[in-house]
């Protein structure tokens, strides 16, 4: 029964178009493990993340997704043991290099975390904190103001831009973090689980926001909720745990193709319910 | 089997309704012993101290005339070391704390060094007075000076100022620490921009509570040979110094019983700094909470 419904709710997705063209690589991964530790985390995922979409990670729990996109912008290396190999490459070039220093990298890839992280600064402060560390010589009143509007929170705060980052809903605590992101001019967002914490008239206005974005930046968003990478994704990933226990990547495809005709059946058991 | 299963679940209602009101009121019972202690504490110096505290008793320096004798020169000492003190735990201090939880790696050394700082907050403080004697005093050839004093000092309160801040660092959620990095800060830019304002208030109660200990601090002093007859202000950190306890034992030790009303009025002095300095310290630190909103 779900999985019927879930089927519907693609078959009436119909605003996703497919690119004629081929698509431009910006963020690839050539048989990228990982591991914490001795736990092995992921699994030898070789993916190729096209330019201006969005791509979505789904998978049950514990399948390495939320690790896979951490990999992109460098936030594992803060944990502790931690470990990988394979590469990672963000337009061509290998982030994980020596060279490369991981707050340029983090400067172009932003992230959107699960639980909202205001700093417990004022709505201005979150904004400009971005522009400051990195040196940025903005006017700093109009960077806020385009960061705002550009994550659909502008109108709701605009007349008390002091007020604390924490005294927003957690719906607009979100949309600020992705205001905050904005604000360094990135190329590609990271989202981890953005909505898993809020509402569905919250979670609603950050999918919109997604679907507004996608036309000028790559957006990369795991979710455990397939519905919404149906809604918001061009192309979905779905990964499960592999016999090594490390996540591994099952099948990677048009979110149309993906969640109507899945080639692999593992996908088809998860995506119409039968496990996970 | 019924009946006894409902007497006895009526007779446990009772008999746990009975030990949760005995603990709290032996609970109560606690909290009041010490504010009663301290209470008539007070109560008893003010009353044998109270009528010295004057203009002349703050501005004069010790005599052996009790009548002429007052605490200037104790009062600037203890002034200048509480000042000294603070300059030089707090950086260390909080220094110390930042890189033991965000840079140090997770070792055994960083473990053992842990520990150890742990163990030497409750280090008697005479050991500090004879490390200050030997090393401050004869070592670093700094004598008898304020600047000694004050070193002594600030090893003693440094293993408070740490444990307090670490605490504080620690309290402050990764997810600020993440959302700092994700933006591009730099290590050094999350530590001061993130970790530093969230965490600030506690470790200024730390360092709070850990100057109060010092301002009272008097074996310490005592050992590397702070004086208990100054008849001049020090004027800077190389001048020989005494402090407000070591003036008040020295009173108390003597026989005269004028001495002893002296050193009462130089308690009711003691605590005046010690809760000034105090309130002064939470006025600081509540302004950051403000700021943190």
């Amino acid at each position: 029964m779900i999985g019927l419904q879930i089927g519907k709710t693609v078959f009436r997705a119909p605003e996703v178009e497919q690119p004629e063209a081929p698509e431009e690589t910006i963020l690839s991964t050539k048989k990228l493990s990982f591991w914490y530790g001795e736990k092995r985390a992921l699994d030898g995922i070789s993916m190729e993340i096209p330019v201006r979409q969005v791509t979505a990670i789904i998978g049950p729990s514990g399948c390495g997704k939320s690790t896979y996109l951490r990999c992109f912008n460098r936030m594992n290396e803060l944990i502790p043991g931690s470990n990988f190999d394979g590469a990672v490459e963000y337009r061509g070039r290998d982030i994980n290099d020596g060279r490369v220093d991981p707050v340029s990298i983090r400067r172009q890839i932003g992230m959107v975390f699960q639980k909202p992280n205001p700093f417990p600064k004022s709505i201005y402060d979150n904004i400009v904190f971005g522009a400051k560390v990195n040196g940025m010589s903005a006017d700093m009143d109009e960077l806020v103001e385009t960061s705002l509007r550009k994550a659909a929170l502008w109108d709701e705060v605009k007349n008390d831009l002091k007020q604390s980052g924490l005294a927003l809903s957690g719906g607009q605590q979100q949309r600020l973090c992705i205001a905050r992101a904005l604000a360094v001019e990135p190329e590609v967002i990271l989202m981890d689980e953005p909505c898993s914490a809020l509402d569905p008239i919250a979670t609603t206005r950050i999918e919109d926001l997604i679907r507004t974005l996608r036309e000028t930046y790559t957006i990369v968003i795991v979710t455990h909720n397939m519905q919404q990478a149906a809604r918001v994704s061009d192309k979905t990933a779905f990964f499960t745990v592999g016999e090594s226990g490390g996540g591994e990547l099952v099948e990677f495809d048009d979110t149309q193709r993906l969640f109507t005709t899945p080639s692999d059946p593992r996908t088809e058991a998860y995506i119409t319910g039968r496990f996970g | 089997m019924i009946t006894l299963g409902e007497t006895g679940t009526r007779f446990h209602t009772i008999y746990r309704r009975i030990v949760g009101r005995g603990f709290a009121t032996a609970t109560l019972i606690a909290t009041l012993l010490g504010v009663v202690m301290l209470a008539v504490l007070m109560f008893d110096v003010f009353r044998d101290g109270a009528h010295e505290v004057d203009g002349e008793f703050l501005t004069s320096y010790p005599s052996r005339f009790p009548e002429k004798s007052g605490l200037r020169s104790a009062l600037l000492g203890t002034a200048w070391m509480l000042g000294l003190t603070a300059a030089m735990a707090f950086p260390i201090g909080v220094g110390a704390a930042i890189y033991m939880e965000e840079y140090a790696p997770n070792n055994w050394l960083t473990r053992v060094i842990q520990i150890n700082i742990a163990n030497l907050a409750g280090v008697p403080s005479v050991v500090y007075g004879l490390l200050g004697l030997g090393v401050f005093v004869r070592a670093m050839e700094l004598g008898r000076s304020v600047l000694a004093g004050s070193m002594t000092m600030s090893l003693l309160i440094l293993p408070l100022i740490i444990v307090a801040s670490r605490e504080a660092i620690r309290a402050v959620p990764d997810s600020l620490r993440e959302a700092s990095l994700a933006l591009g800060a730099s290590r050094w830019q999350m530590v001061s921009r993130t970790v530093l304002p969230s965490a600030m208030p506690g470790i200024l109660t730390g360092t709070i509570l850990a100057l109060s200990r010092a301002i009272g601090e008097t074996a310490p002093l005592i050992t590397i040979g702070a004086l208990t007859y100054i008849a001049f202000d020090p004027q800077g950190p190389m001048d020989l110094f005494t402090v407000l306890p070591i003036q008040i034992f020295n009173w108390v030790s003597l026989p005269q019983k004028e001495f002893h009303s002296l050193a009462a009025g130089g308690i009711v002095v003691l605590l005046v700094v010690l809760l000034l300095s105090n309130s002064v310290a939470i006025l600081i630190r509540n302004r950051f909470e403000r700021r943190r909103y």
